[in-house]
């Protein structure tokens, strides 16, 4: 299973997070919440692997609030 | 001139038995006339089981039920002898069109290759299907049919099941080997017996409207997701035969049921989509909700459930009827062999383990639309909005979309019954899944496969066209001839016709897709189940191993 890469991987890190944050410019929250959206499923689309993708978005909960335990029927 | 099934009454008959000092017996008694119940009791009278059919009513459905009816349950509707006159009654369609707001966002082929009898699905309204299974039904031996007979008592023991029904006359009790309830989402046989069905309730409802009307929109199925005529909400349009038209409108959880079923609160909504000079008529109104639900067990001993007393769905996919019809395919064999003594009961808990496999594939997909067309989050309604953004430009986004996952049916892959490959295949046509269909002709005459296979276990021998080597031949004749049968079928290459010895039946593949779609090549051998499942398969016949992966389908093993 291929795994989720932590390591520094952005050449020009500062450019990015610039780059990101512009985007957002002048959007309201609502369209801010859907452009978000939109980059995650092209990323996610991007990167394509579900296990890799699946990684991601347990780092991205974790520490928030844990995921609730799926119930057994 | 088409009978209209709505209005049929279907007499109660005082029966002979009623008035017997002790229980009358049946090998199989099924409660519930609807489809599921339908197609199991003409499948056991088919294949010589003697079956009571218990209904409570007099009439067979009305209004607006199931419409789309898949390809594999209209292939079961053949084996039970009346798919073609559902299929000419019907409204075929395999494409989907999605929209969003007012553009055309997605559009798919369920069916895009040629050669298979059946289309992706028909549009027949549930009453038309009853009635043909009705019809179809009374021309069988074997099969008695009592209508306005309730079930009010069941007492199951080791040794069968005794029924109490009701009746305009009084009650009277009635024994069976096994009892088969087909008796709908409210199951009363499930309630008599103190079980239950549980699962998840959506807060969502929806408006249906039957309208009759001359209309020229393609057989096609339409989707919208916030159209211009219906903002914020999807709207579902669909053909049935007769000029009638399905629109399913979703209304939201706090809609006022009764009032939106009012003539002055739909005739609006519909004129918004058709235009405000289209002409229509009512056939049926109604606002719905649903839930998805399942038993936790199939089989409780001698008491079988299936269709809607077992499980249910959310109508986003046609998950509902088709499912249960399949599980009376699934069933009725079993049944059969259990009841002749040529397989331990057990085999019924494959029953149970294969049916509970494939509601809960119907049912996580039936949650995973009803999450995508009725978002349960505001971010759940971001990212659904987001996907139909997308789709409009970007192929993957499409992928996404769901407006529902049409029934298809499931691929009983780790089912207990079948004989793990030992051969390197290709293709679909794995262990546990259901035949694939193509065209062939035999004795000259065209045809289709899957009319050559089913009913008993079918040995599917693919052949160069040669003649065969005696030895081969005799033990295919061998099998066909066991306790529990092989019937023997040689695959020839199209412009091949070899004599075969022992009656042998050649099936020529006419395309060659036969042997492409099961990944054949000459000396490769299938075993199908008697639903049509394969159960086994091997790059060379071996009479042994064969013999050995029906008692393993059979628990005899």
């Amino acid at each position: 299973m291929a795994s989720l890469n932590i390591e520094p991987n952005i050449a020009r890190p500062d450019d990015f997070y610039q780059a990101l944050i512009d985007t957002h410019r002048d959007l309201s929250g609502e369209e801010s919440q859907l452009l978000n959206a939109k980059l995650i499923l092209l990323l996610a689309n991007h990167i394509g692997d579900v296990d890799v993708l699946c990684q991601a978005m347990a780092r991205a909960r974790d520490g928030i609030r844990p995921a609730p335990t799926k119930v057994p029927r | 001139m088409d009978i209209d099934y709505q209005q049929l009454r279907l007499d109660y008959v005082r029966a002979a038995e009623q008035d017997a000092a002790a229980p009358a017996h049946y090998p199989v008694i099924v409660v519930g006339a609807g489809p599921v119940g339908l197609a199991a009791a003409i499948d056991l009278a088919r294949q010589g089981v003697r079956t009571l059919l218990l209904d409570d009513d007099d009439r067979l459905s009305f209004g607006s039920r199931a419409i789309c009816f898949a390809k594999r349950t209209l292939e079961i509707f053949d084996r039970l002898g009346c798919g073609e006159r559902m299929v000419h009654k019907g409204i075929s369609w395999n494409v989907g069109k999605v929209f969003f707001q007012d553009e055309l966002v997605y559009s798919f082929n369920l069916l895009p290759e040629t050669g298979h009898r059946r289309p992706a699905f028909i549009n027949l309204q549930q009453y038309y299907v009853e009635g043909y299974l009705y019809e179809r039904a009374r021309e069988l031996d074997g099969l008695a049919l009592r209508w306005k007979n309730r079930v009010v008592a069941v007492a199951a023991d080791a040794d069968g099941v005794e029924v109490t029904v009701e009746t305009p006359d009084g009650p009277y009790r009635v024994r069976g080997d096994y009892l088969l309830a087909c008796d709908g989402a409210r199951s009363p046989v499930r309630h008599l017996l103190g079980l239950s069905s549980s699962g998840q309730s959506f807060r969502d409802r929806f408006l249906i409207a039957d309208v009759k009307m001359k209309a020229d929109f393609p057989t096609e199925r339409w989707f919208w997701f916030d159209p211009p005529f219906h903002r914020h909400q999807s709207v579902l349009l669909h053909a049935q035969p007769d000029n009638v038209w399905r629109i399913d409108f979703q209304l939201g959880w706090d809609a006022d049921p009764e009032a939106e079923k009012q003539p002055e609160r739909v005739t609006p909504r519909i004129q918004a989509l058709l235009g405000h000079d289209a002409e229509f008529s009512y056939e049926w109104v109604s606002v719905y909700t649903f839930a998805c639900l399942r038993m936790e067990h199939f089989r409780h001993g001698r008491v079988l459930f299936a269709g809607d007393a077992a499980h249910g769905v959310s109508p986003f996919g046609a998950r509902g009827a088709n499912s249960g019809v399949q599980d009376a395919d699934n069933l009725v064999w079993k049944l059969r062999l259990v009841l002749a003594g040529l397989a331990p009961a057990s085999l019924l808990d494959s029953y149970d383990s294969e049916r509970v496999y494939a509601a809960d594939e119907n049912i996580l997909n039936s949650t995973r639309s009803t999450d995508f067309i009725t978002p349960k989050s505001e971010i759940s309604r971001t990212f659904r909005d987001a996907v139909l953004l997308l789709a409009r430009e970007h192929p993957f986004a499409r992928r996404l979309v769901n407006s529902g996952r049409l029934s298809v049916p499931a691929v009983l892959r780790d089912s207990v019954l079948n004989t793990p490959d030992q051969d390197a295949f290709a293709g679909a046509m794995v262990p546990g899944a259901p035949a694939a269909d193509a065209p062939v002709r035999a004795g000259g005459a065209p045809g289709w496969f899957l009319d050559h296979v089913g009913d008993d276990f079918t040995g599917v021998l693919f052949s160069d066209g040669t003649a065969l080597a005696p030895e081969v031949a005799a033990a295919l004749d061998h099998l066909g001839h066991a306790a529990i049968p092989i019937r023997p079928r040689v695959v020839v290459p199209a412009g091949t016709a070899p004599r075969l010895p022992h009656d042998l039946v050649a099936l020529e593949d006419v395309e060659g897709k036969l042997a492409q779609r099961f990944d054949a090549c000459p000396g490769s051998y299938y075993l199908l189940r008697p639903d049509q499942h394969v159960c086994a398969r091997w790059r060379r016949f071996d009479a042994d191993r064969a013999q050995a992966a029906v008692a393993r389908a059979t628990g005899n093993a």
